[in-house]
């Protein structure tokens, strides 16, 4: 009987590399704008964000994990101006739904890249979160990659958990989660 | 004669950005009408007559590739050409829009001019 063993996991390196393309080829073919990188570095899991517009999405499969998209909330009105053609002064639920869909097509082109390693993958539907002085926490004990952008002076980050599933499934047990607590 | 578009996407943003695509390319567009998902788009197409479908593929409820089958089933869509509009990079399922009739295929992120570029032809 032959037992599955969980493909090897993703170099940091080669997490840095796809994000930087995922990220460079959304903001370039969609906004026209640079996503120039910054730095990228590990953190562990604890405490997370606490201001600014932030995208969360999950993926699911054989490795399962979160990503997590955040900007400035000046900068999402600015993806929201570009994408939709509109002038958007403050956070909107339109504004909203741009940073929802560019965390969708950043992540969800990471995942083809993230597949061709792990096998295939799910995204969730994107949620979004916005405002200021709240605390957000990184459940579970994998270590987080923060890859960071600068985009028209602001920041743009990316950051991603991943582990493999226990037997492939979705159990709860070691699988990153955000949790926001206002 | 100008088309009739019906736009299937789960995503808000990317109707939007379709619409606004869609009218750059100062093609023949007509009225764009809008559906969340496969479910609300096969009852979209019950009252309403369009020309030219662009959907999403993985949608909650009903996913594109499952409405794609059910529209190419349907007499009076036969041959309304389906393009699907994704992010999904899975040859496998690319190849199952296409064998069920996708008229092609483009992955998000997109430009105008790719739109443009699928559209010329169909519009």
């Amino acid at each position: 009987m032959s037992v599955a063993t969980a493909a090897a996991a993703p170099t940091r390196e080669e997490i840095v590399e796809w994000v930087t393309h995922s990220t460079n080829e959304v903001f370039t073919t969609m906004l026209g704008m640079e996503a120039q990188f910054g730095e990228h570095f590990v953190e562990d899991p604890g405490k997370g964000l606490t201001m600014g517009v932030i995208g969360i999405i999950g993926l699911v499969g054989e490795w399962t994990g979160t990503a997590v998209v955040s900007c400035s909330s000046p900068l999402a009105c600015k993806i929201a101006n570009t994408l939709f053609m509109q002038e958007y002064p403050s956070v909107t639920d339109e504004v909203l739904d741009a940073v929802a869909e560019m965390t969708n097509m950043i992540i969800g082109n990471l995942k083809n890249s993230l597949e061709n390693k792990l096998g295939q993958m799910g995204l969730s539907i994107p949620a979004v979160v916005f405002g200021r002085n709240f605390a957000t926490r990184r459940s579970g004990k994998e270590s987080w990659y923060v890859i960071q952008f600068a985009v028209d002076g602001e920041r743009f980050d990316v950051q991603l958990c991943i582990a493999p599933s226990q037997a492939g499934v979705l159990t709860g047990t070691g699988v990153p989660r955000i949790m926001t607590l206002a | 004669m100008a088309l009739d578009v019906l736009i299937v996407d789960d995503s808000a943003a990317i109707r939007k950005i379709l619409q606004r695509v869609l009218r750059q390319t100062e093609m023949p567009i007509g009225n764009i009408h809008e559906a969340g998902d496969g479910v609300e788009a096969l009852a979209m197409l019950e009252q309403q007559t369009v020309g030219l479908i662009l959907s999403d593929i993985n949608m909650p409820n009903m996913d594109g590739l499952e409405m794609l089958g059910k529209i190419k089933s349907m007499d009076a869509y036969k041959a309304v050409p389906v393009i699907m509009i994704t992010t999904e990079g899975n040859q496998n399922k690319v190849m199952e829009a296409v064998s069920l009739g996708a008229a092609g295929y483009v992955r998000k992120p997109f430009t105008t001019e790719q739109i443009k570029e699928k559209l010329t032809g169909l519009v």
